[in-house]
């Protein structure tokens, strides 16, 4: 009898560890191969229809702006119409964070280089400095020739911090710092329904690598948006 | 072959006097690549590469190795405005450093000439005292 617990015991341990094997199996997956489809990122709204059909669900959209970019380019949403773009924010005179960010960015910039369906946005937090005419140095001094591929954009104080809240960015003035401004190193992901798929800190080459990996699976979910929009 | 006890202990004596000797050493040694990983690198790089035209490498900098007497006051005060090295120009600004000591200073220095290739002179501590007095800079530790 004794042995006959110990047994069941044994095999019920066992089963439970097979489970177990089984369900880290399971959970490991999504971590070891790539994800097909990105998330939305924000708030989301749900919205029934009118015709009682099933409720459509908004995601939260970078708003409406127009902003200047190192060509003297007037640059809106349009700009970015049928393509995805990676936006970020700096200032050219930026002590701490912003030139490892921009050799981040860069790296990514670099691997897309020839696909013009990916763009770049960095906004400048330091509008009263940052002239049409130091963003183009900034841009060429990085080696960035090609402004409608990479654009380096300003535009009013006011403008600027209230698209980097609709980016997830947090940026603020602090007297107290070097360069005179407090902000988060983050990289946006935004896809052709102006929609937020990813965000990544671009200080971590890691995430940044993640960043690299995510594209091309937005990439693949807007090439088939197209065209089952043209069936 | 069988470990006696007298080995073990001798091993034991052995790995000890290794941690020990490593914490005299190590420590003193990387204080300079630690001061740049935390004060320089996200500018110049984890290897002291610059970014493209926009900052200045420290590795191979002809900059680094001809104003040798002039960088303890370049990190304490910083520098703004256009810059010359390996040929090409720069104009950034670089914030000056009051939160370290002066052998906070040498340390950094020394890395930075001693490292990717670089082999410029060792300072001492006494002469960056002297060179930051320059710029009324040095605060004597």
């Amino acid at each position: 009898m004794m042995f006959f617990l110990f047994t069941r015991a044994r095999r019920g341990a066992l089963l439970i560890g097979g489970a177990l094997l089984v369900l880290s199996a399971c959970q490991s997956k999504p971590d070891t191969a790539a994800l097909d489809r990105l998330p939305y990122i924000g708030e989301r709204q749900v919205v029934p229809r009118a015709d009682g059909g099933p409720a459509d669900t908004l995601y939260a959209t970078i708003p409406a702006f127009t902003l200047t970019d190192q060509d003297s380019a007037t640059i809106t949403n349009d700009t970015f119409k049928n393509k995805v773009y990676v936006a970020d924010f700096f200032f050219a005179t930026c002590p701490s964070i912003c030139p490892k960010m921009q050799s981040e960015m860069l790296r990514v910039y670099e691997k897309f280089k020839d696909n013009p369906r990916v763009l770049f946005l960095s906004h400048t937090i330091d509008p009263e400095h940052d002239s049409v005419a130091v963003l183009r140095d900034y841009a060429q001094r990085l080696g960035v020739q090609d402004a409608s591929r990479w654009h380096f954009a300003t535009a009013s104080h006011d403008t600027i911090f209230s698209l980097a809240r609709a980016y997830y960015v947090s940026a603020q003035k602090d007297a107290s710092l070097a360069g005179g401004f407090a902000h988060s190193g983050a990289f946006t992901l935004i896809d052709s329904q102006r929609r937020i798929r990813g965000v990544y800190d671009g200080m971590n080459p890691d995430e940044v690598a993640r960043l690299i990996e995510d594209l091309p699976v937005l990439l693949k979910e807007e090439a088939e948006t197209t065209a089952q929009a043209a069936l | 072959m069988r470990w006696r006890a007298a080995d073990w202990l001798r091993l034991g004596g052995f790995l000890a006097a290794g941690t020990l000797a490593a914490g005299c050493f190590t420590e003193r040694q990387n204080a300079g690549a630690k001061l740049y990983a935390q004060h320089c690198a996200h500018c110049h790089g984890d290897e002291g590469q610059g970014l493209r035209r926009l900052i200045p490498p420290l590795a191979g900098a002809d900059y680094v190795a001809q104003n040798r007497s002039g960088l303890a006051c370049l990190v304490r005060r910083g520098v703004n405005g256009p810059m010359v090295v390996n040929g090409i120009a720069f104009n950034q600004v670089m914030p000056g450093h009051e939160d370290l000591t002066d052998s906070e200073i040498t340390n950094l220095l020394n890395f930075v000439q001693s490292s990717w290739g670089n082999k410029g002179e060792p300072y001492t501590i006494r002469e960056v005292s002297e060179r930051l007095q320059g710029c009324a800079g040095s605060d004597g530790q």
